[in-house]
C-alpha cells in the first residue's frame, strides 16, 4: 500500500524528516506517536503534497505508483485522505456543494459516473447521521461557524464519503472531549475492512484505546526510533519520550 | 501560492471575436452637426433634438470627474465616432426572418440565439448591436399586457408623452460629464413601460455589443414602473477584442411609481483588456431610480468585464417606505481597474436600504467600492445596512473601500460592515486534498463568496454569473 524509503524533508530551510522510512500494508493501522516538534504532523503534510514542504530526496510508493511526481490532488483522487489537525472554513460554499464535487473527481478517477443530486444527497445525509453531526450541516459554509469538534466530525464524515485507500489522521483527538473522540473513533473503525490502511498521528495514548493500532511507531528528530505493538503506547504513556529520544539522537 | 494564483488568474476572452458586418459608420468627431445628424437619422421630433443640443451644450462647459481610484490615458472625444449602425438595418427589419443573418449567428455564438427565444419562455430580449436596437422578440405577448417594451428611438415616436415625461427627470442631462456626453448623442437604448397594477408576464433582457472599432456605445434606457406594478430586468453585455480602448457611456433611469417594485439585474462582461492591459472598454455608466411611496428598486451586478469600469447604480428614495437595494460583485483581475459602488438617498419617512458589494481583485487589478448613504433632514426612521467584503487573490492586486455616511437625521440607523480575506493557501490545500484542481478550488470559494449577491439574481442568470467567474479567473493559479 505505502512503502517510505529515506525520506528527507525540510520545512522553511529545517530539516525535518531524516532518513524516515516506513513500510504499511493493506488494513493495518499506524499510530505515529513522538513530542511536540518530531515530524509527525509533517509526515502527512509531505504525503499529502502539502506547499512549503520540500522532499530533498527518497521514495515513497502508493499502490506502486511514484506519489511524490503527483500533482496533490491526483494523490487524493488516488485515495490518499488527510484528516486535518485545524480544518479550514470556506464560507459561502455549501458543505454538500464542495463534498459531491470531491467525491465527483474521486469518482471520475476511478472510472465511475458522477452520482444523481438525489443519491449524493440521501449518501451524505446518511453518513453525517453516523459522525452524529445534524443533516442540517451539510447546508452550511464548509467548517463555517462549526465548533472545534464539529469540525473533525466533517472530517470524518469526508473520509466516509470519499471512501479512501490510506487515511492520515493528523492529531484529530486534539481538542476533542470524550464523547466527540468516542465518534470519531467509531467512524474510523467502521470503516477497517481488512483493506484500508491507517495512519494515526497522535500525542496521546488516549485515543489508541479506541482505534487499536497494529503498530505503534515512536518519531524523535525525524525518523522513527521505536517501533512496536500496541502496548508500545501504554509504556510512552508511563515512561514519557525523553528515554526514546536519547536513543534516536 | 502567489505564483499558482497568477496563472489560474490567465483566461482567454470568450466573447471577443468581430463579425464582419457592414456598416454605416460616421466618421470621428463631434459638434453640434453631429448631433443634429444623430437626431435625424432617428427620425427624432424637434423637442427631442433640442434635449439633446440643451446637453450637448452643458457637456462642452464641463470637465471629465478625477476622483475615481483609476488611471487611464486622457481620451480625445474628437477621436471617437459617435454612430455606427450595421447597414442592413438601413431597411427596419420588421421581423425576425428579415434580419441579417450574420448578425443572428453572432447573436447565436454569444449565447443568444434570438430565434430560440420564442422556445425559452420567460425572456424577451432587445438586442442593442454598436447604437442601434435590431429586433424586440416577444413584442406581441407584452403588449397583450400592456406592457410597452421597444427601442427607445421608438418610443420617442410612438409614445412621446411617456418619453417626455420621465426621460432626463432621475438622471437629468447636466448630471455629470459622461451624462451630458450621452444626452446629448445617445443612439438607442431601451424603454420600457409597465402599466398600473401589472406584473410583467416575463423577464425583459437587453444585450448590448459593441462590435466597431473606434466607436463609443452610448444607449439610454429608460424603465417606468406604473403604481403597483412588478418588472424584473437584465441587461448582458459583450464586446470583441481589440487593442484600442473602447468607450461606453450609457444612462440607465428607473421610475417606480407608488408601490411598484423594479429589479434591475446586470451581467457585464465588456472586453477588459488582454494580459498586458491593452485594449479593453472604458465603462462610464450612469444608473439611477427613483423610488415613490412604497416602491423598491434593486440593483443586482456581477461585473468581470471592462477595462476602467466607473459606476454607481443609485436609488433616490424620495417615497415614505420605499426600498433601495444594491447587490454587487465585482471581479477584476490582470490590469482591470474598478470603481464601483452605490449611492442611497433617503428623502421619504421609513425608508430602508441595504447594500451588499462584493469585490474580488486577482492579477495586478485595483477594485475599489465608493458609496454614499445620505439621510436627509426629513427622513424620520430610515435605516441603512451596508456589508462590504473584498477578496484579494495573490499578492499584487489591491482592494480599497471609500465609505460615505452624512445623516441630517437623528432617528436614523446606518449600519455598516466591512471585511477584507484572501484566498488562502490552506483553503486552496483543503480543496486539492479532496480532490479539487486548484482551478476549480479557486471558482468554487469565489463563488461562496459571492453566494449572498448570486441568490439576487433571477435563477438561469445565477449559474451564468457563477460560470463568467469561473472563467474570468481561470489560469490564476496553477
Amino acid at each position: 500500500m505505502l512503502e517510505i524509503h529515506n525520506l528527507n524533508a525540510r520545512v522553511e530551510g529545517a530539516d525535518i524528516l531524516r532518513n524516515l522510512s516506513l513500510s504499511i500494508k493493506p488494513g493495518e493501522v499506524h499510530a505515529i506517536m513522538g513530542p511536540n516538534g518530531a515530524g509527525k504532523s509533517t509526515l502527512g503534510n509531505v504525503l499529502s503534497g502539502r506547499p512549503g514542504y520540500e522532499v530533498t530526496s527518497g521514495e515513497v510508493l502508493f499502490n506502486g505508483k511514484n506519489l511524490l511526481e503527483l500533482e496533490i490532488e491526483e494523490r487524493a483522487r488516488e485515495g490518499l485522505f488527510l484528516a486535518f489537525q485545524y480544518p479550514v472554513e470556506i464560507p459561502g460554499v455549501t458543505n454538500m456543494e464542495f463534498l459531491k464535487a470531491s467525491v465527483d473527481a474521486r469518482r471520475k478517477h476511478l472510472g465511475m459516473s458522477d452520482l444523481s443530486s438525489f443519491d449524493f444527497m440521501k449518501l451524505a445525509r446518511e453518513t453525517s447521521k453516523k459522525v452524529s453531526l445534524d443533516p442540517a450541516f451539510l447546508k452550511r459554509g464548509v467548517n463555517e461557524g462549526f465548533s472545534g469538534g464539529e469540525k473533525k466530525r466533517n472530517e470524518i464524515m469526508q473520509m466516509m464519503l470519499l471512501e479512501p485507500n490510506l487515511c492520515i489522521l493528523d492529531e484529530t483527538d486534539s481538542g476533542l472531549d470524550i464523547d466527540a473522540l468516542q465518534v470519531v473513533a467509531a467512524g474510523v473503525n467502521a470503516m477497517r475492512d481488512g483493506k484500508r490502511s491507517f495512519i494515526v498521528v497522535t500525542h496521546y495514548q488516549r485515543l489508541l484505546d479506541y482505534i487499536v493500532p497494529d503498530f505503534v511507531h515512536v518519531l524523535a528528530a525525524g525518523r522513527i526510533v521505536k517501533t512496536g505493538g500496541k502496548d508500545l503506547a501504554l509504556e510512552l504513556e508511563a515512561r514519557g519520550y525523553a528515554w526514546l529520544e536519547d536513543e534516536g539522537a | 501560492m502567489t505564483e499558482q494564483v497568477e496563472s489560474l488568474i490567465r483566461k482567454d476572452y470568450s466573447a471577443g471575436f468581430h463579425t464582419n458586418i457592414e456598416s454605416d459608420t460616421l466618421k470621428p468627431g463631434l459638434d453640434e452637426d453631429v448631433v443634429r445628424f444623430i437626431s435625424a437619422k432617428k427620425e427624432e421630433p424637434e423637442w427631442m433634438l433640442e434635449w439633446r443640443l440643451k446637453a450637448f451644450r452643458a457637456w462642452q462647459e464641463m470637465e471629465e470627474p478625477t476622483w475615481a481610484h483609476v488611471h487611464y490615458p486622457t481620451i480625445n472625444f474628437q477621436a471617437l465616432s459617435y454612430y455606427s449602425a450595421p447597414k442592413s438595418m438601413a431597411d427596419k427589419p420588421k421581423s425576425l426572418a428579415e434580419v441579417d443573418p450574420e448578425l443572428l449567428d453572432m447573436y447565436a455564438k454569444l449565447g443568444i440565439p434570438l430565434h430560440e427565444q420564442e422556445a425559452l419562455a420567460g425572456v424577451a430580449v432587445d438586442a442593442v448591436i454598436d447604437s442601434v436596437s435590431v429586433v424586440t422578440t416577444y413584442r406581441a405577448k407584452l403588449e397583450e399586457a400592456g406592457v410597452i417594451f421597444c427601442p427607445i428611438s421608438e418610443a420617442i415616436k410612438r409614445f412621446p408623452e411617456l418619453v417626455k415625461k420621465y426621460l432626463g427627470t432621475v438622471v437629468p442631462q447636466k448630471d455629470n460629464f459622461y451624462a451630458a456626453l450621452n444626452s446629448a448623442v445617445f443612439s438607442d437604448g431601451s424603454f420600457v413601460y409597465i402599466p398600473k397594477g401589472t406584473r410583467c408576464p416575463m423577464e425583459l433582457s437587453t444585450y448590448f455589443r459593441i462590435n466597431e472599432m473606434n466607436t463609443g456605445q452610448f444607449e439610454r434606457t429608460l424603465i417606468v414602473a406604473d403604481e403597483g406594478s412588478y418588472v424584473s430586468y437584465l441587461e448582458g453585455c459583450t464586446a470583441p477584442m481589440r487593442d484600442e480602448n473602447q468607450l461606453h457611456a450609457a444612462v440607465v433611469e428607473l421610475v417606480a411609481l407608488d408601490d411598484a417594485q423594479i429589479k434591475y439585474s446586470t451581467v457585464q462582461n465588456w472586453y477588459p483588456g488582454d494580459k498586458e492591459g491593452k485594449g479593453g472598454i472604458y465603462n462610464f455608466v450612469t444608473k439611477r431610480g427613483i423610488c415613490h411611496r412604497n416602491a423598491r428598486i434593486s440593483w443586482t451586478q456581477v461585473e468581470t468585464g471592462s477595462a476602467i469600469t466607473w459606476k454607481y447604480p443609485s436609488c433616490i428614495l424620495k417615497g415614505d417606505n420605499s426600498v433601495g437595494e444594491f447587490y454587487s460583485v465585482a471581479l477584476t483581475n490582470n490590469f482591470q481597474q474598478a470603481d464601483t459602488g452605490t449611492k442611497m438617498i433617503h428623502i421619504g419617512k421609513n425608508t430602508r436600504s441595504t447594500i451588499v458589494a462584493k469585490g474580488i481583485s486577482a492579477g495586478r487589478s485595483q477594485s475599489a467600492y465608493r458609496g454614499l448613504v445620505r439621510i436627509n433632514a426629513g427622513a424620520e426612521g430610515a435605516r441603512n445596512y451596508t456589508q462590504c467584503d473584498s477578496l484579494l487573490i495573490g499578492d499584487r492586486c489591491g482592494a480599497h473601500t471609500f465609505p460615505y455616511i452624512e445623516s441630517k437625521n437623528s432617528s436614523a440607523q446606518i449600519e455598516h460592515e466591512a471585511t477584507t480575506s484572501k484566498v488562502s493557501d490552506d483553503q486552496l490545500f483543503l480543496c486539492q486534498q479532496r480532490g479539487l484542481d486548484a482551478e476549480k478550488a479557486v471558482s468554487m470559494i469565489v463563488n461562496g463568496f459571492c453566494r449572498e449577491v448570486f441568490k439576487e439574481l433571477p435563477m438561469e442568470f445565477a449559474v451564468e454569473a457563477g460560470k463568467l467567474l469561473e472563467v474570468s479567473l481561470e489560469g490564476s493559479v496553477g
